[in-house]
């Protein structure tokens, strides 16, 4: 290709490549050195973290902390369970509702599109703040110690209204939409059959993000939930900063099978045990999905 | 906008129907942002009224309680909630935060990510450039949660990596999350390290668009490679450099609850460092149940961010009006 041997040519200099490549890697090994850091305590055994603490190469290794997880997974299972039933259920009402809003504004003669755009843009502007919705959400609408309360607050994000328009707006021609309408299909077959399958780049954007954000939520937790039954993932591991032995108590064993644990409990590669089985399913999946997100950001970036 | 309605004389024939199938098609799509509008009137429209309890003391109504009651029977108290805000010196250290942070972040955050994005983009393999681009973009995708971790493998006061070497190397060790003077570098690190892989990625984008022609003439005149940065990489990115400052500006009331919240593990002691407007009214609602002062700096916080926001957006209407909010 033409392009590609003037690339060659406008290269930078040998030592600046090197010095640039060198720049690129330091920062890239401080992105993900934490995680493979925290990855090694995990795997580290309890005398060891005792004699040196924390180490990249630590003196002995051990498999204890996911021994522990196993043994005493009642509630991190059932927290991996709450993350992912708020995961997909969120991502999918979330999803149906922003997508369907999006349409009804990316419709050009639809009459009250003006005012529907300001009812929702309006709310990224003014709030009624923290504790009043946390009044209303929790007494008012009883989003409280339920499955709800985690997925409830968070349906519609107006970023997300934006980016799906957005969409629409650059994949769906108007002459499509007067074409469908002269053949007699109503609005919401127009949208499901017609527009999703175009549109389908941005739906995928918008899900990840949202899912994203579903999977990472711990601040509606912390806020509406006290009963260990409904912790999700992140909030578990938030309350394990101050109450190590958190897990403990709300497993299945009682008495002295319990204290015994206890005092054996490696409590420092327990908790990053947890970190990692929380960041795993993320690592794994994020490089695969990533371009999604970037075009979403791209647009929400500048927009909001 | 007026794309739809030169159709021309085709459509006589539609206009007698038009009537009808309007009034359907209306109804279709106000039946769509149904689902939507009822969230928004329950959960960003309905707690608007619950900002009158910042001008009052919220007690629960004895005699019946519940929210509505509760709300119409707490005594009217003026401004004492504000007042007592600014009776300490609270008010002028969280404000003080979140402005100074909020303000490196987005001066440091950006200089990195222009500087990355255009280091990024002279990388010639392709699969080394992507490799960066994902190992940087991994931050993005934790949660602060997870990072505060994170930091705390390496400040852990018995256990973590600097403080062993502290120990080893003789020094005195601190307890990091009791002494607050290093929190504003380590926030600004944690910060800068989740974000900036994203922003660069942005920038990257915004860079690979720019026209190639442009640094083929520039180079055939003659351009040096910082030539070339300087007088077709930066002007191009200019107004997106701008937009997303002052967009960030506009937004400098409100601070990222998580990383102030969940990374110093809400220690008391680093508050001097790590206080900020979201964060005390989070500690104010849930930690001493004051309603009425946490209804009053969120109030605050919403007032002025506000006119904030609008003072940025009508800049940037004026700079270029497609990248304006509305």
């Amino acid at each position: 290709m033409k392009i590609k041997s003037h690339k060659l040519d406008n290269s930078v200099s040998l030592p600046a490549a090197v010095l640039i490549n060198l720049i690129l890697i330091l920062f890239c090994a401080a992105c993900i050195l934490p995680f493979i850091f925290v990855m090694i305590i995990s795997f580290t055994a309890e005398e060891s973290i005792r004699q040196i603490g924390y180490s990249f190469t630590p003196i002995e290794w051990s498999l204890d902390a996911y021994r522990y997880v196993l043994e005493l997974g009642d509630q991190l299972w059932r927290s991996y369970a709450n993350s992912f039933i708020v995961t997909i259920l969120g991502t999918f009402f979330s999803v149906l509702m922003v997508m369907m809003y999006s349409y009804a504004l990316f419709r050009k003669d639809f009459k009250f599109r003006g005012f529907f755009t300001f009812f929702c843009f309006f709310t990224m502007l003014f709030g009624g703040g923290l504790a009043p919705t946390y009044i209303v959400c929790k007494n008012l609408l009883g989003l409280s110690d339920n499955y709800a309360a985690l997925i409830v607050p968070g349906l519609l994000n107006p970023f997300n209204v934006i980016i799906m328009r957005t969409f629409f707006q650059t994949s769906v021609p108007d002459s499509l939409i007067e074409a469908a309408a002269i053949d007699g299909s109503g609005e919401y077959n127009t949208l499901f059959r017609i527009i999703v399958p175009i549109a389908k780049p941005g739906i995928a954007t918008v899900s990840l993000l949202t899912a994203l954000g579903y999977w990472n939520e711990w601040f509606i937790a912390m806020l509406y939930i006290r009963d260990a039954k409904y912790i999700p993932l992140q909030y578990l591991l938030m309350k394990m900063q101050n109450q190590v032995d958190f897990l403990v108590k709300n497993s299945a064993m009682i008495g002295a099978e319990a204290a015994n644990i206890m005092s054996n409990l490696p409590k420092d590669s327990l908790r990053m045990a947890l970190v990692v089985l929380i960041v795993i399913p993320i690592a794994c999946a994020y490089p695969f999905f990533q371009r999604y997100i970037i075009s979403g950001l791209t647009i929400g970036s500048v927009k909001g | 906008m007026s794309k739809v309605k030169t159709g021309g004389a085709a459509s006589v024939q539609k206009k007698r129907s038009q009537g009808f199938t309007g009034t359907k098609k209306t109804l279709a799509l106000l039946s769509m942002t149904l689902p939507g509008v009822i969230w928004l009137i329950l959960l960003r429209y309905l707690p608007m009224f619950g900002i009158v309890l910042a001008f009052k003391d919220y007690r629960v109504y004895t005699k019946k309680p519940g929210v509505i009651n509760n709300v119409l029977h707490s005594d009217w108290v003026g401004l004492k909630n504000f007042k007592f805000i600014f009776a300490t010196s609270d008010a002028a250290v969280m404000i003080r935060n979140t402005i100074c942070y909020n303000l490196v972040f987005i001066l440091l955050g950006m200089v990195l990510a222009v500087s990355f994005a255009i280091m990024l983009n002279e990388v010639r393999s392709k699969l080394l450039a992507k490799s960066y681009q994902t190992l940087m973009f991994f931050p993005y995708f934790l949660s602060w949660v997870v990072a505060s971790y994170f930091v705390l493998a390496f400040l852990d006061p018995t256990d973590g990596l600097i403080v062993h070497l502290q120990k080893a190397a003789g020094a005195d060790v601190i307890n990091w999350y009791n002494d607050p003077k290093p929190w504003p570098f380590l926030l600004v690190l944690a910060n800068l390290w989740k974000n900036t892989g994203y922003s660069t990625i942005l920038y990257l984008a915004a860079i690979t668009g720019i026209d190639m022609t442009q640094y083929e003439a520039a180079r055939i005149d003659g351009a040096t490679k910082w030539q070339q940065i300087k007088y077709v990489t930066i002007p191009n990115l200019r107004s997106m450099i701008i937009i997303l400052f002052i967009m960030n500006v506009g937004k400098i009331f409100n601070a990222d609850f998580g990383l102030f919240y969940s990374v110093p593990m809400n220690s008391g002691p680093l508050y001097p460092a790590t206080q900020v407007i979201d964060t005390y009214v989070y500690n104010a609602l849930m930690a001493t149940s004051n309603i009425g002062m946490s209804t009053a700096a969120g109030l605050l916080q919403n007032v002025v961010g506000f006119i904030c926001v609008m003072t940025a957006n009508s800049i940037v209407r004026r700079i270029d009006d497609d990248s304006s909010l509305f």
